[in-house]
Parts: structure tokens; sequence; C-alpha cells
């Protein structure tokens, strides 16, 4: 089969339209799995065993089962419930619970990362827990949380095909339609793998950089 | 019930092909993450840069990618692939590039002296990296393979739409079938959850086993 340039530029414009609806579920995901994982982080934390168990236990199965079938789950169960979602916002959610189980666990890193003697100077110094949060712990446990972070906002994108599934017309379903409707399959795969690397190398470089500036999580 | 009983069938049927596409995935991955990652390791110029480059498109493209390229391109190059054999090397090159950096990573944390006590026994670097390092680095992989197949297996997920007619592409059968939808989904997400536990256990395990009478001779 010869790769044909002229079909190259007749689908660029379908594929780009996909990868705007692809960045734009990367950064919705991203947004909502910062907050999730916040959440986790902290209930995992929490005096309280059933709230901190059960939270446990279900962040331990959501990243033990497959995001498709999640997204399955979102997208065909949620209606019976009397919920339908459109089907970027289900994808959005979908990846946003998924990853934010994941951050979780940057945020559990970076906050025990922090010495504990940090929390005795504050201690020490008579501050109280919401002021030795703002001024001790936090300014010292969040820039190394930063390149971890983008680490999973990068392998989210990566994941971002999957919403195909779920009739999201991201990258990878606006190239499947062309190459169904016209029955040419290379050129629009082999440029989905192209974005993707271009994307992904660029985020990459842009990880190492975070990584020089704020370090890396031991 | 009686119902229910034919369809379990088709579940466990896609259990089956699931738990085969994990295995042999991991096992390819295997190879390829020692393949890759003691070449880029190597003196060879040429043989690191082509570790390099693997991992690199490996870790760079989307898995789904790899695996619609591998099934619906590769034909076209007089390579047609079974959904399986597809799902077999997208999965375990894809997961084996994410496998090599762990490889390269656990055998440059070995210490340097241990290199040098090779050179004063006279080993040949190939016995050094066969009786020595791999030995102490493979129980610094371990948990991150362990991870590695877990990702392994959430990935297999995907190859459902290949039509390979594992555990998720079963529940949507059955959900055609039946029309419920909440009843296979949730069965099948429990299988993965449990074979996932699985995957974890066994390499708890393993660990275990492999770092008994080791206590306090690595920090």
């Amino acid at each position: 089969m010869e790769w044909s340039w002229s079909f190259v530029w007749e689908i660029l414009p379908t594929l780009l339209e996909g990868v705007k609806v692809t960045i734009i579920a990367t950064l919705l995901g991203s947004a909502l799995a910062l907050v999730v994982g916040l959440f986790v982080a902290l209930a995992r934390r929490s005096d309280n065993p059933f709230l901190s168990r059960g939270t446990g236990f279900l962040a331990e199965f959501i990243r033990g089962t497959p995001l498709l079938v999640q997204l399955y789950f979102l997208f065909y169960i949620l209606p019976d419930l009397g919920l339908t979602l459109s089907p970027l916002v289900a994808g959005t959610i979908g990846l946003g619970l998924h990853y934010g189980t994941y951050t979780a666990e940057v945020y559990r890193a970076g906050i025990e990362n922090v010495s504990r003697g940090q929390w005795e100077a504050a201690k020490a110094c008579n501050l109280t827990t919401p002021q030795a949060w703002r001024h001790i712990i936090l300014p010292q446990a969040i820039p190394p949380m930063i390149p971890a972070l983008a680490n999973y906002f990068i392998a989210m994108f990566k994941e971002t095909p999957l919403l195909s599934a779920i009739t999201v017309l991201e990258l990878m379903n606006q190239a499947r339609s062309v190459a169904n409707f016209n029955y040419r399959y290379l050129e629009p795969m082999t440029l989905v793998g192209v974005f993707f690397l271009v994307i992904s190398i660029i985020s990459v470089i842009g990880l190492r950089a975070l990584e020089r500036r704020f370090g890396r999580l031991g | 019930m009686e119902r229910w009983s034919g369809y379990f069938q088709l579940i466990l049927d896609g259990a089956l092909v699931t738990i085969e596409l994990t295995l042999l995935g991991s096992l390819l991955a295997l190879v390829m993450a020692f393949v890759a990652g003691l070449g880029r390791l190597s003196r060879n110029a040429a043989v690191r840069a082509l570790a390099t480059a693997y991992i690199e498109f490996f870790r760079g493209t989307s898995i789904f990618v790899q695996l619609f390229w591998a099934y619906f391109v590769l034909p076209l190059f007089g390579v047609s692939l079974t959904p399986l054999q597809a799902g077999v090397l997208a999965l375990g090159l894809n997961v084996g590039a994410y496998g090599a950096e762990v490889v390269r990573g656990a055998v440059q944390s070995i210490g340097k002296e241990q290199q040098e006590a090779c050179v004063a026994l006279n080993l040949t670097r190939w016995q050094c990296l066969r009786h020595v390092i791999v030995p102490q680095a493979f129980v610094i992989m371990l948990p991150t393979f362990g991870n590695n197949a877990i990702e392994l297996l959430k990935g297999t997920a995907v190859v459902s739409l290949i039509s390979l007619a594992d555990l998720t592409f079963q529940a949507q059968v059955v959900r055609a079938q039946t029309g419920n939808t909440m009843v296979p989904f949730i069965t099948i997400l429990l299988l993965y959850f449990a074979i996932a536990s699985v995957i974890s256990l066994s390499v708890r395990g393993l660990e275990r086993r492999l770092t008994r009478g080791l206590d306090g001779v690595r920090s």
C-alpha cells in the first residue's frame, strides 16, 4: 500500500478537530484528578477508620480495574439510574476518577516526604496546625509533587483514545471514522501515532524542565 | 437464575482470554524489558540508540494507537495477525518499553563496588551481569514489575475494541442480549479486581522469597 500525501492533507483538518477534543478531555480530566486526588488523600489520612479504610479500598479497586470498563459503567449504567451524561462529560469524569486515585498517592508521598522534624519545629514555634500546613508543610511538599503529577497527566493523555469507545469524537475516533469511510487505514492510524508521539515528546521535555526546577519526589 | 448461568459461562470464557492475554503479554514484556533495558546500558552505541528508539516510541505513542496499527495497518504490509496475536504483540511491546526503564534503573542502582568486585574476580561482563548484578537488581525490579503487570491486565480491556472476546467484550455481548448493564459490568469489574489482587499477592510472595536472608545486607 502506497503512502498518499494528498489523502493526508485531506484528512488533516478532521484529525486536528480530534486533537482539540483530546486536549480538552486531558485538561478537564487532569483538573478533576487534582481535586479527587486531594480528597482521597485527605480521607485516607482521616482518623475515622471507616472513612480511611473505605476510601483506601475504593481507590485500590479503581486502580485495579480497567479504565475502559469504568467508562462503560459511567456511560451505560448511570442512565439506568436516571443520570444521563454526555459522552465527553462521562469520559472526563472517568479519567478524573481513575487518575485521582493515582494523584492521591502523589499527594501522600509528597506530604510524607516532609520530615517529622518540620512538624515538631512548627509545634515548638507555637504554630497552630493550619498555620503549620500553610507555612511549613505545604510549601515543602508541593514542589516535588509537580513533576510526579505532570507524569500522570501525560499518562492520562495517552489513555484518552479510550473515550472513543463511548463515542467521544476525539483523535482516535476521528481517525477511525475517516479510515472506515475511505477504507484506508495506513495514513490515519500513522498520523494518530505521530500526533501522540509529538505531543508526548513535547510534554516529556516540559516534564524534565519541571524536574530540574522542582526536583524529584524521593 | 437459570437464565444467567449461560451468560455467566460467556463471561468465564472471557476471563480465560483475559488471563491468557495477560500471561502471554507479560512474558513478552519481560523479555523486551530485559533486552531493551540492558541494551540501553550496552557499550555499543548502535545498540543503545536502537533500544532508546524502541523505548521512546512505545512509551510515547499510546497503546491504542499501537494496537490499531498492529491490527489494521500491518496486514497492508502482508503481515496478518489474529486479534490475539495483535493484542499480545502490542501489549507486550508497550509494557516492555516501560519495563525496560525499570530494568535500567535497577541495574544502575547497584553500587559500583559490585562491578569492581567482578573485575577483581576476573569475571567477564556477561558473567558479572548474570551472576552478580541481575540477581540483586531483580529484587528491586519486582514491585514495579508487579505494577506493570496490573497495568497490562487493565490494558487487555482495550483488545475488546479489535473484536477479541475478552471479559469486556463478553460483558458487552451479555449487555446486548439481556439489556441488563449492571450485572455483567459489576461482575467483570469484580473479576478484574480479583485477577489484579492475585497478581499483586503473588508478586509480594515472590519478593518475600527472593529477599529471604538479605535483611541487613542491602540497605
